[in-house]
């Protein structure tokens, strides 16, 4: 059975017929060809999926597409600016070497801008305990954790 | 101009496109008409195959073909690419690894058959249509029992299931040290088996072409020209020039990737069955039952000492598990990267070690991050720390009376370190730690009902692997150069073409920092280009932390022929003898005048050659260059970690870690700080958190998810002090050695020192979970009550 799911991705509308069974990470992924959007696990426990839901970082491996119908999506291609600005997380990833192959990266991004909202200037403590929910297997989250404390003092 | 870019933090010119989204993985990758694969695994550690039957999954919507060990009996199995001879010169057990079960499964895991369908949900939905009937056989897992009596045999030609039982070392001669020891210290364990766990699942695009006979395999892969010269000559037995492989950006290796995987053979071989494109990627759960896993010794080590702590000799006795099949590089991992690293940084001037490699219903055993050095660095340097405990010597103190202090050193093992020094890691890892503030922090944490310890760790590795022909007495089946291209185009700019291949590792930024510096020409006039066999001329790729010394000296190799070329068209252009031209700074010079010609100049005469020597020269300046290495590499640094465990949980802090590394000469010290910081959470990783387990009677794999094999997160693991010395490697152009896996390497056993210490116990398992910790805790209080 497929069903006909509706959203606004990175500000744009965004329509198509899907499978019901399909996840909201494979419709950004394979319907709308968003493929910053990583998938690293089937459990939920990586994190390379995070995006933005409503204003809140989720991992989109976690709902089905239609769970999303009406909502506003926002994927790290949308975070920079139209004229190519980075916003002030991106620009402290790469500032601090805080990303390495690049696979955990985007969903790092997602979560990290979604922490500074809800701590604007959070401890390494806190950065630490609010990053569980985002594993990286390069940087050994030394640099992670200093970008992101970068970036809160600048966002 | 300030074109020297050597020892400078520049940015990486790769963030760019994976902090946008932009990056370009495998699975990112979409080809018109593609196919999407599924395999059917194995569900049972051990099993005969009764039937396999694909009639009803035919018949399912969308599906294109299913195909089985049947249809894929004309596909050679899986090689391995190292010969081990064993103690009687008998070559290893080399059984057969087919890429799709042929009667009989051998682990959880195990590829039985691929469903190919239109989508991924339909060739899922066919794959519960496959009808397999299985004779379930009992199992064995655990290397302790692989050889015992009775012991389900798992490959006819191994009725013993042992693969090899290696030695290296003078026996008699270690045995004679032992009995006129003043002291011995002995130490049973476990290194634990891991599972890589690259961020980035394994995944593989195979497309046919009817118009040209050829195939294009996309692969999250480290070491493309090899898959493609595996699967080409050894496997599919296709022409090695009508198949590209292609590694885009991948996410993630730690080993895991150098391999030849049947997944890759099978969706490669099926794009011309179908004539369609085939993808596969692979689900978490499936990574961890087929990607090669690491480590997995059971270990026995002595430590013979006179009475003052000065290492007589070193007894080794290893069981090493190669799981149900011989992955590509499996054999030489527990032996010659292992064996010959135990002399670590010490004159220890006897060593014997013997390894028995088992093969067990698990997923084969391969590289990861180290590969056989993390796990000699646990043998010695656990062994270290425990005699300097038992001859009440302190452990700085002990392993300064041991240090190799003078280069090249000759060990009892077969290497010969050109150069080190390993005081001065040691000294500036004490200093930067703050051991001399050590006493007062143990009180403060005790005032708070905490445990304190502290440990230390002096590794040493062999990198940049290898000279090619050592590399082949020793049984290895390929090459270990590195190839390189430089291709200045007309205008000057450059594109350099490298068989290595990042990961993560950085090489777009630090190679090019080493180009541009040689030729005087600015870092953006300069691209990396790697990780496809359609552009790059060959390529060993990258593992063993080879790829700035090797890859990178294979670079330098052609940016000199490039440099001599250009001297020899500048000398014509100025009307001078070529001996008198220098060049530097980005102008060939005549030299004492101010005669000069920008590197730009020489190129465009290059290409435009009106005014050209043509009768010495061919226009165009583009130099290939192969480079072999004389010797491996040998980093080294000394790691200090303190730990404050919580006696009423188990639960254990890292409070502070140091590491000072010496990886002689550092291109991009941010990058290298990078890899350090990685390398030690991998390393801390597995004394701390990771464990692969599986049930000992049914072979399941017990921790098969990222929810029950727990990797470290972010408030697990602390920030870190990092330092480094250099000891420029004596034997390649840039001096250096690679910095990689240092971190892996030197961690655990650092770790595990400072939780023993903490805990006043001589051994302990890995990981230092909770439980373990509170175990020991337990244990202990029984022991001194008694």
């Amino acid at each position: 059975m497929t069903v006909r799911v509706s959203l606004t991705v990175n500000g744009k509308p965004a329509t198509a017929e899907v499978e019901e069974r399909t996840l909201l990470v494979e419709f950004i992924r394979n319907n709308l060809r968003l493929t910053g959007t990583h998938v690293g696990c089937d459990t939920a426990q990586c994190g390379a999926c995070t995006i933005h839901l409503n204003g809140r970082a989720v991992k989109a491996c976690n709902m089905l597409a239609m769970q999303a119908e009406g909502a506003q999506v926002v994927t790290i291609e949308g975070i920079a600016k139209a004229d190519g600005t980075l916003h002030p997380m991106q620009e402290a990833f790469r500032e601090h070497h805080a990303l390495q192959c690049g696979f955990c990266t985007p969903g790092m991004i997602m979560s990290a801008i979604d922490l500074v909202k809800v701590h604007p200037s959070p401890s390494e403590e806190t950065i630490r305990a609010e990053l569980d929910g985002n594993l990286c297997r390069c940087t050994g989250y030394h640099n992670i954790v200093k970008a992101i404390k970068a970036a809160a003092a600048k966002m | 101009m300030a074109t020297n870019y050597i020892g400078q933090a520049v940015k990486r010119r790769e963030d760019y496109r994976f902090i946008t989204g932009a990056g370009q993985y495998t699975d990112d990758v979409a080809l018109p008409g593609q196919t999407y694969a599924y395999f059917i695994r194995s569900p049972h550690a051990h099993a005969k195959l009764r039937s396999v039957r694909k009639d009803k999954a035919l018949k399912a919507p969308g599906v294109v073909a299913v195909f089985t060990g049947d249809d894929t009996k004309a596909i050679n199995g899986l090689p391995c690419g190292w010969l081990i001879t064993d103690v009687n010169g008998q070559p290893m057990k080399e059984p057969p690894h087919p890429v799709l079960a042929q009667g009989k499964v051998r682990h959880v895991g195990d590829p039985v058959a691929v469903v190919i369908a239109e989508s991924y949900g339909q060739a899922k939905d066919a794959a519960e249509l496959v009808d397999i009937d299985y004779e379930v056989l009992p199992a064995v897992v655990d290397v302790a029992d692989a050889r015992k009596s009775g012991a389900p045999a798992l490959h006819d030609i191994a009725a013993d299931n042992t693969c090899y039982v290696w030695a290296l070392g003078d026996k008699a001669a270690v045995d004679k040290a032992f009995a006129g020891a003043a002291h011995v210290t002995t130490l049973e364990f476990v290194n634990n088996r891991l599972v890589p766990n690259a961020i980035e699942p394994r995944a593989a695009t195979a497309s046919y072409s009817r118009a040209d006979d050829g195939y294009t395999l996309y692969v999250a892969n480290q070491n493309p020209h090899v898959e493609r010269l595996l699967m080409t000559a050894f496997v599919l037995g296709l022409p090695e020039h009508k198949v590209r492989v292609i590694a885009p950006d991948v996410g993630g290796g730690f080993g895991s990737k150098i391999y030849l995987y049947a997944e890759d053979v099978v969706v490669t071989w099926a794009s011309k069955q179908i004539n369609r494109p085939v993808k596969w990627t692979a689900e978490r759960s499936e990574s961890f039952v087929s990607d090669a896993h690491g480590r997995d010794h059971l270990t026995k080590a002595e430590l013979a000492m006179d009475k003052d702590g000065k290492f007589l000799a070193m007894r080794v006795h290893t069981t090493a598990n190669m799981g149900a099949y011989l992955s590509t590089f499996a054999s030489c991992i527990p032996t010659i990267l292992y064996a010959t690293l135990l002399a670590g940084q010490y004159t220890t001037p006897l060593i014997y070690c013997q390894v028995t490699a088992v093969f067990t219903n698990t997923t084969p055993v391969d590289a990861y991050r180290g590969a056989g050095r993390p796990e000699a660095t646990y043998v010695v340097e656990r062994l270290v720390e425990t005699a300097a405990r038992e001859m009440k010597l302190d452990p700085a103190e002990i392993r300064r009376r041991n240090f190799i202090t003078k280069f090249p050193y000759q060990t009892p093992v077969a290497l010969q370190y050109d150069t080190g020094n390993y005081e001065a890691t040691l000294g500036e890892s004490l200093k930067l730690g703050d051991v001399a503030g050590y006493a007062g922090r143990k009180r403060e944490s005790e005032a708070k009902g905490k445990l304190r310890g502290i440990g230390y760790s002096c590794y040493i590795e062999a990198c940049g692997i290898a000279p090619s022909a050592v590399a082949g007495s020793l049984g290895a089946r390929a090459g270990l150069f590195e190839a390189g291209e430089i291709r200045v185009h007309p205008t000057g700019k450059v594109t350099v073409f490298t068989g290595s291949h990042a990961h993560g590792q950085g090489h777009e930024t630090t190679f090019a920092q080493v180009v541009a510096s040689r030729f005087g020409i600015p870092l953006e006039d300069v691209d990396i280009v790697h990780g496809d066999t359609g552009r790059i001329l060959f390529g060993m790729g990258t593992y063993g932390s080879r790829s700035i010394a090797v890859g990178g000296t294979a670079i330098m190799k052609a940016v000199d022929k490039v440099v001599a070329k250009g001297r020899k068209i500048a000398a014509h252009l100025m009307e001078t003898a070529e001996s008198d031209v220098e060049f530097k700074d980005g102008f060939f010079q005549v030299a004492g005048t101010d005669k000069k010609k920008a590197f730009a100049e020489i190129a465009l005469t290059a290409y435009v050659p009106h005014n050209f020597p043509h009768d010495k020269l061919e226009p165009g300046l583009n130099e290939n260059a192969f480079y072999d290495p004389s010797n491996f590499t040998f980093p080294a640094g000394s790691y200090v970690c303190e730990v404050e465990v919580d006696p009423d949980t188990g639960q254990v802090r890292i409070d502070r870690w140091t590491a000072v590394d010496d990886f002689g000469k550092i291109i991009n010290p941010m990058i290298v700080e990078g890899q350090v910081h990685g390398g030690l959470v991998q390393g801390i990783g597995q004394a701390l958190t990771e464990v692969c387990r599986y049930d000992k009677a049914t072979g399941q794999l017990l921790t098969g998810t990222m929810l029950d094999y727990s990797l470290p997160r972010a408030d697990e693991v602390p920030s870190f002090r990092v330092g480094t010395k250099e000891t420029p490697c004596t034997h390649n152009p840039l001096g250096v050695k690679g910095c990689g896996e240092a971190g892996a390497i030197g961690a655990p056993a650092a770790l595990m020192n400072a939780i023993t210490d903490a805990l006043g116990v001589k051994d302990l398992p890995m990981p230092a979970s909770p439980l373990n910790v509170w175990r020991a805790i337990q244990q202990n209080k029984i022991k001194k009550a008694a």
